[in-house]
């Protein structure tokens, strides 16, 4: 097992719908997208953003942009307008994700 | 038919770069200026503006752009397509149509797009048995009918066709999708049929690239985001569209910022959903289809995209009043500015309890710690802080609350922790909060109209 740096292996974007917060993730290259696609779970990201996602989370896999997409429900305190958040559109969202770090084999 | 079409973004959202437009214009060869106007909260602000003045509700920065980039566009013929007609395409029409006539512009056909409105139908389309459900809680529209503020359709690509093919040189519409605008001149140009499902799934990913400006070219990149040369002049994206469906993404030459395969891949994971579905009222686009290949010079080619049978509803979105909101901001500086601040807090709440005012929310971020990645947060040594912003907004449906709460911060100053500033102009004031009930409509209970308008 050796731990790594999701911010070392990927990039991406996030952003709002609704209360709902989606994050893109990219992989720099093929290997770190086989990284992603087997370690970074829908499960992982529940518990990564533990406070923050107060409803599920779904995965989609873009194995043609190496690239997973998450969407975190009931996130964003209400949504866009609604929210007292600061970042009410989820806009730092991404980076809060690359923060993780990934127990590998 | 034309080999291949250049499709450029102007405008990301209103409020973007004012200058993007008139660059695109004139800093290279297109033969379409996009842009995009309205985001959910535009609309309500629109309908505001245009309840007070009936002459308004558009984007007021359309005229003002159309005197700097008319004549030139008139000249090479350049098309121009914007939703930025908000609640009210036909003031705005108008407005362009004076700016033409004392540019002494002849023969120029504007067109709008007339009928996303439905804000004066909500009662006619419920008793013909659309209940309008929220989408989200599946609650019927009738809970919020007396509190709403606008109403509008999304359409798509196929009336700004209708517009184009009665020979408009501008298309002004209301509520249209963003890619509808980058796909109807692909549709137009190259004689799709609206059953060509993987190339108007083609044009709606272009569209999808280009709807947010330079998100797409080296704007907001999180990748290797310090390597993107030049943002100060950042080139907007351009769709050079053929008629098999491919699309090389790339940006005028001699501007900043930077067209890649990274760079588009960001957007292309854009507030998206479900990758395989991507409705819109043209078709349902499959984004795990999507091949890009980085030609290298700022050129990205996207190929192969597959596409399926649009759905048989719209989606609306309505804008409704629900309560007030106020925020506040207050700093405090070394030592121990964490702990000053989450004092402050403990105070202020304490006052508002006091006081017993009424709030749905009080939500508390310390900027500087906290306020973007909540408790994934890394905890801070005191010693390193130099200083700390609070920052604490509230939520209430009872406007003297939240009025009150904005007295309660001044005070704060001289009745609270030390060495704080950054209390200037004024008391917050309570802004109104607008609330959006996003819904399906049948496209059968919605017609939309296309009005030519000539000088």
């Amino acid at each position: 097992m050796k731990k790594i740096k999701l911010i070392d292996i990927a990039h991406g974007r996030s952003g709002d719908k609704g209360d709902a917060a989606n994050i893109g993730i990219i992989a720099c290259d093929n290997n770190g997208y086989k990284i992603l696609e087997k370690y970074l779970t829908a499960d992982l990201v529940k518990k990564h953003f533990e406070g923050i996602c107060l409803g599920k989370v779904e995965r989609f896999e873009l194995p043609n942009l190496r690239a997973l997409n998450f969407v975190l429900h009931n996130t964003l305190g209400g949504g866009g307008t609604v929210s007292l958040k600061l970042d009410a559109q989820g806009k730092t969202l991404a980076a809060a994700l690359l923060r993780m770090e990934l127990e590998i084999e | 038919m034309k080999e291949k079409i250049r499709i450029a973004s102007g405008q990301g959202f209103w409020g973007d770069l004012i200058d993007a437009p008139y660059n695109q214009v004139f800093r290279g060869e297109i033969d379409y200026l996009v842009m995009d106007y309205l985001a959910e909260v535009t609309m309500s602000i629109l309908q505001k503006q245009k309840n007070k003045n009936p002459e308004l509700g558009y984007a007021r920065d359309i005229p003002e752009l159309m005197k700097r980039i008319l004549p030139q566009c008139k000249r090479r013929n350049i098309k121009i397509i914007t939703n930025g007609g908000g609640v009210n395409p036909i003031s705005c029409a108008n407005a362009v149509l004076d700016i033409a006539q004392k540019l002494n512009i002849n023969n120029l056909k504007v067109a709008v797009i007339l009928g996303d409105d439905i804000l004066d139908r909500i009662d006619e389309i419920i008793s013909s048995g659309c209940n309008l459900k929220n989408m989200e809680t599946n609650e019927p529209i009738t809970i919020i009918k007396d509190k709403i503020l606008s109403a509008n359709v999304y359409f798509g690509a196929f009336p700004i066709v209708e517009a184009l093919r009665q020979g408009a040189d501008i298309v002004i519409t209301g509520r249209t999708t963003d890619t509808g605008l980058t796909l109807a001149p692909m549709i137009y140009e190259f004689d799709w049929g609206k059953n060509d499902y993987d190339l108007l799934a083609a044009g709606t990913v272009a569209g999808h690239i280009l709807e947010c400006g330079a998100q797409a070219s080296g704007g907001n990149f999180l990748g290797d985001w310090k390597s993107i040369p030049n943002m100060a002049d950042i080139g907007f994206p351009i769709a050079e569209a053929y008629p098999n469906g491919e699309v090389i993404i790339t940006k005028h030459e001699n501007t900043g910022g930077r067209v890649s395969s990274e760079t588009v891949s960001e957007q292309l994971l854009y507030e998206i959903g479900d990758p395989k579905n991507y409705i819109t009222p043209d078709c349902v686009a499959d984004f795990t289809s999507i091949k890009l290949e980085d030609l290298g010079n700022d050129r990205v080619r996207v190929y192969d995209v597959k596409g399926f049978p649009e759905t048989e509803f719209y989606k609306v979105s309505c804008s409704y009043s629900d309560g007030f909101s106020a925020s506040a901001t207050l700093t405090y500086s070394w030592p121990e500015a964490l702990t000053k601040a989450k004092s402050a807090d403990e105070i202020l709440r304490k006052r508002l309890e006091n006081l017993n005012l009424q709030f749905d929310e009080i939500r508390t971020e310390f900027m500087g710690y906290n306020a973007c990645h909540g408790p994934l947060a890394k905890q801070l040594d005191e010693n390193d802080i130099n200083e700390i912003t609070l920052r604490i907004a509230v939520r209430s449906k009872d406007y003297f609350s939240v009025e009150r709460f904005g007295k309660e911060i001044a005070p704060l100053i001289l009745t609270g922790p030390p060495s704080v500033t950054g209390f200037a102009g004024g008391r917050p004031k309570p802004s109104e909060v607008v609330a959006y009930w996003p819904a399906l409509i049948p496209k059968k209970l919605v017609q939309h109209q296309v009005k030519i308008f000539e000088v």
